[in-house]
């Protein structure tokens, strides 16, 4: 009996000790990131372009592709359904809103977060092995700004270009299917298309890639540095943060969709 | 390259205690390193003499006790004030740290380049100035994995040398490299305090090295320090740990067999 409590009690203040510093890093990131820069300390614009580079314009071709894959499977599963009914005219609108309120950020997260989320972690992670990291402190240099910030900003700018770019595969994927077995045209794809979205679908979308980038971020860094040990310790933080930042996301993504519901 | 007029212990670390969870790593540590010394901390493996280190650069917080540096207590000021005295002080790391995704020059510039506001071709003939004096003249272009184990360090020390600091700290410097090359470092360390007339703090666990560069000797056993003094202050000492380092004696095995046992069956706590 007492084991079970010491258990749960130490996992709890796990839980709460590991929260707390995901709180602690996204407030000093965003010091650094909105706050410092006006008070003539400027953000790292080199660093940060680089990081939109690997993290977005590198992931442009598999995220695509993989929306692309997802959009056919949703238009093969809707038709599948609704000719049940003899409204397979549907599957282009059901493609279109699932893919960009729900699917495209949901799927761009999922691939950052094993693409990125996990480099981040080990790029941190490894730089606190070699003690690149105290000697950033050493040198006076606050790591936050220099390391976590430009990755803040390349996701905050990249997740929702990546994004639209995962909608609009989506959508491409689908239309495949329902040109070829749907008899449609690229016109009647695009009234379906237009009478079916709102920019409420979209823009609600994209304000969720945003979160979920900043999960990825936060998480990859906050496990990056807790690094314990030696080259294990990166190869167990890399696999946390991808499995804690997709967790973390898709409980992000249930409270905004909630949200969304009931506020639109 | 320090030239004002503090006198008085450059180091001053006062009745420093650590613990890592229950383990206590530092007990009651206290040291005083004056200007232009060359004090050496010697010890084996495991003794906190690392971790001592570490926290006279504040990159650990005791749990109790001081550190002064210039009689200033870097233990218990805000970070803006430590953030001045920061550039006073240069460490080498046992891995020398150098970034690994950046050049030797943009590693040893990287200092300059984010805290001062130099001209670019200045900031490119100091760093110069510091890899020439390191040795490693050529190399500015070269990545960290390009280089060798002794070249890493050296390259490290520059950086370290970077803001001129009055300060220099190293963790094993000769850790991992040919006796050959460590003695090469060695004397590099000699040729600073010579030339720049620093204070510096070195800790290793290497006998020879200490020898060629040490003023003073701090030795640490078991979180302790247990002597400082000259290397002949040392030998003569009574200190049976002392003495068993000097003479490089090995640990006593565990003579009582029943001992012996005991610790093998039971389980471990």
């Amino acid at each position: 009996m007492t084991s079970v409590l010491t258990y749960i009690g130490r996992n709890t203040l796990e839980l709460i000790r590991y929260v707390s510093g995901l709180i602690d890093l996204s407030r000093e990131a965003g010091y650094w990131a909105f706050v410092a820069p006006f008070k003539g300390r400027p953000l790292k614009w080199r660093s940060s372009i680089h990081q939109m580079v690997l993290v977005g314009v590198d992931s442009i071709p598999i995220v695509c592709l993989i929306a692309i894959f997802i959009g056919l499977v949703l238009a093969l599963q809707g038709a599948y359904q609704l000719q049940q009914f003899g409204a397979s005219f549907m599957v282009t609108a059901l493609v279109g809103v699932s893919v960009t309120r729900e699917l495209g950020p949901l799927i761009t997260a999922i691939i950052i977060a094993g693409r990125s989320g996990s480099a981040f972690a080990a790029e941190l992670g490894t730089m606190k092995v070699s003690e690149e990291l105290d000697a950033l402190d050493v040198m006076g240099l606050d790591r936050v700004r220099y390391l976590v910030v430009p990755k803040y900003l390349a996701m905050i700018v990249m997740m929702p270009c990546l994004t639209i770019l995962a909608d609009l595969s989506g959508i491409v994927g689908g239309a495949v299917f329902e040109i070829l077995q749907l008899d449609q045209n690229l016109y009647t794809l695009l009234i379906y298309n237009r009478d079916a979205l709102h920019m409420r679908d979209i823009w609600t979308g994209l304000v969720k890639s945003i979160v979920f980038g900043l999960i990825i971020t936060k998480v990859g860094c906050y496990e990056g540095f807790s690094v314990k040990g030696g080259a294990e310790g990166v190869g167990k933080a890399t696999t946390s943060s991808v499995v804690v930042s997709i967790f973390l996301v898709i409980l992000a993504d249930v409270i905004f969709t909630a949200i969304f519901y009931y506020t639109g | 390259m320090a030239h004002d007029s503090f006198e008085g212990p450059m180091i001053r670390v006062v009745d420093l205690c650590t613990f890592y969870g229950e383990r206590q790593i530092l007990k009651n540590a206290n040291l005083e390193v004056q200007k232009g010394e060359t004090m050496v901390i010697l010890g084996g493996s495991g003794t906190g003499k690392s971790t001592l280190l570490r926290h006279i650069i504040r990159l650990e917080k005791p749990s109790s006790g001081h550190v002064y540096i210039k009689n200033h207590d870097i233990c218990h000021m805000p970070e803006e004030r430590f953030d001045l005295l920061r550039p006073k002080i240069g460490m080498l790391f046992q891995s020398a740290a150098l970034f690994n995704s950046m050049t030797i020059e943009e590693n040893v510039s990287l200092p300059l380049r984010e805290l001062t506001q130099l001209e670019d071709s200045t900031i490119r003939i100091m760093t110069r100035i510091k890899l020439d004096l390191v040795g490693l003249t050529g190399f500015e272009n070269y990545m960290p994995s390009q280089l060798s184990g002794g070249m890493k360090k050296r390259a490290g020390l520059a950086r370290a040398l970077t803001m001129d600091p009055e300060i220099l700290l190293f963790d094993e410097p000769s850790a991992g490299l040919d006796p050959i090359t460590a003695a090469g470092i060695d004397s590099l360390i000699v040729k600073l305090k010579n030339a720049f007339r620093m204070t510096i703090v070195v800790v290793t666990h290497e006998l020879p090295s200490a020898r060629i560069i040490a003023d003073r000797i701090t030795m640490m056993d078991r979180g302790e320090v247990i002597a400082i003094g000259t290397l002949g202050e040392l030998e003569k000492s009574d200190h049976p740990r002392v003495q068993q380092f000097l003479q490089r004696v090995p640990e006593a095995e565990s003579e009582d067999p029943h001992k012996y046992l005991e610790e093998l069956t039971q389980p471990p706590a």
